[in-house]
């Protein structure tokens, strides 16, 4: 055992023509992710505070679909959507329709800690954030041309991080700005606990893909429920419901309370990175790690 | 095997001590859209034609937290949400944050149909109702004077709470049992199966008393409050976060999937795993059995099976 960190930027058709300018701060943006994450479970940071201080730097990253960079609706504007939950007291927090909020991860955790609910959406949400310390400053719209995402029903993008440290202590979190040309006030699978996110005393799980296959399928809870109530190992659970998914729909990162890690996915790439306590560290688009 | 229907009118800390004039009309409005169900699998309508049917009556009643009736959010206004499956093909529709639409269940079968998405939401879930032609009012419809009463206590007390507390009779809400004001009850939801085992789940909730504006219940949650797939299909109220924590509608299929269990022994298993006097849900499988546990109190409930057997229940012994 010991600590685990996985994280990705989305899941999708990821064409293996990506060009240069494209892939490259990507996978520097997985990279800086990473240590930080590393960084913070080197310093005993709980794996709460470790999970939503790397949604927040993937936030933060214009090239991933979450934060800066939302993609944005038929209506043009931004409406993200986030959600973070404990796996140990199961404790979850989930935010969607912001437009104004910097940081939608840490607006779903002031949810869960500051609130008798899990879940505010739109008005209420924002009218909640500036209640809050100043979360709030005007987003500017960040319009996408990415050749990748042409095809509107695929969602490349939405960000995740799951953890957990020595002690078997869990935690995910994951944020987006949901699907190219959604209708204005859809939500998707990652404020909905149990489909994009989903953490217990047995794994930790950030889905990323097709929203709508991912709440059919229930992806994040069924991973743990497997383990639970079938003895699947991490790896075959995730790969289990992974399959379940149709294809081209969905990817996941999750770990174990015993330091395991899976990333699987059923599109053609997932940006993705991982590290374990033991040295073991992977950054990775397609099939191949690209260390 | 043969069809089977069950549906509630919310769980939580209903006292025993309810009066007539709160108890009857609820009883009444149970058995009048147990009929309108049993007479639609009579007449052979898909499962999911009949839970969108008896929710939209369920909704039409007073008396129970959806629709017409709805809880109020602090703001003295209503926010609805609901939330529909068809167990074949997974396909879903869910909408939150609605305060003009009359039948939320059928607007979010028109974002199951008509839309790529499952889930909209607030102004651009009212913005397709009204594409849609839905039949839209002001939202002073929904409310009614006791959830002002109601609504007005809560803030009083500053806590969220039951809707099933009387308004005007303070002393109730000393009572050990309605003491916690985390306590939600009040939600409608069916769910049925056909002879050849089609499954269906519908939800509708006004919410929790005193919530805070934009807040999302377990209701359009899929997999906590509302879930449906080959094998059955259940619909799940009581405390809203308890329930999504506990994703409760799901695991009642993951556990029969999985370990193999009974829909009886599964929904069981499911309603134990969350805290005393939070939740409750109706179920019933591809094979046409039928369950109604809850942890709470009770739980407004009424079912029926093809082979004659009903009932309709408020606490453990049914009414009948």
């Amino acid at each position: 055992m010991g600590w685990a960190i996985a994280l990705h930027g989305g899941a999708g058709d990821i064409p293996l023509s990506l060009p240069p300018e494209r892939r490259i701060p990507r996978e520097a943006g997985l990279r800086h992710c990473l240590d930080v994450g590393i960084v913070a479970l080197k310093a005993h940071k709980h794996p709460l505070d470790v999970v939503e201080l790397v949604v927040r730097e993937l936030e933060n990253h214009p090239h991933f679909n979450a934060g800066k960079g939302s993609v944005l609706t038929t209506s043009g504007t931004v409406e993200m959507e986030a959600c973070i939950m404990d796996g140990k007291t199961k404790k979850c927090g989930a935010v969607s329709g912001l437009s104004t909020v910097v940081n939608a991860i840490s607006l779903a955790r002031l949810v869960m800690e500051k609130t008798p609910h899990i879940y505010l959406g739109f008005d209420g949400a924002e009218a909640f954030a500036r209640e809050q310390i100043d979360y709030t400053q005007p987003i500017q719209k960040e319009v996408k041309n990415d050749a990748a995402i042409a095809d509107g029903d695929s969602q490349i993008g939405t960000v995740g991080c799951v953890a957990v440290d020595s002690e078997g202590n869990l935690a995910t979190a994951t944020s987006t700005g949901g699907l190219v040309n959604k209708m204005v006030g859809r939500i998707g699978d990652t404020p909905i606990i149990g489909a994009g996110t989903y953490a217990n005393h047995l794994c930790a799980v950030s889905a990323t893909g097709r929203g709508e296959a991912i709440i059919r399928g229930t992806v994040a809870r069924d991973v743990a429920a497997v383990m639970e109530f079938k003895g699947l190992s991490l790896k075959e659970a995730a790969a289990y419901v992974v399959d379940q998914a149709p294809p081209g729909t969905a990817g996941l990162v999750a770990v174990s309370s015993t330091g395991e890690v899976a990333m699987p996915f059923n599109t053609t790439g997932m940006f993705r990175a991982c590290a374990t306590e033991d040295g073991y560290s992977e950054i990775a688009i397609w099939d191949c790690p690209s260390k």
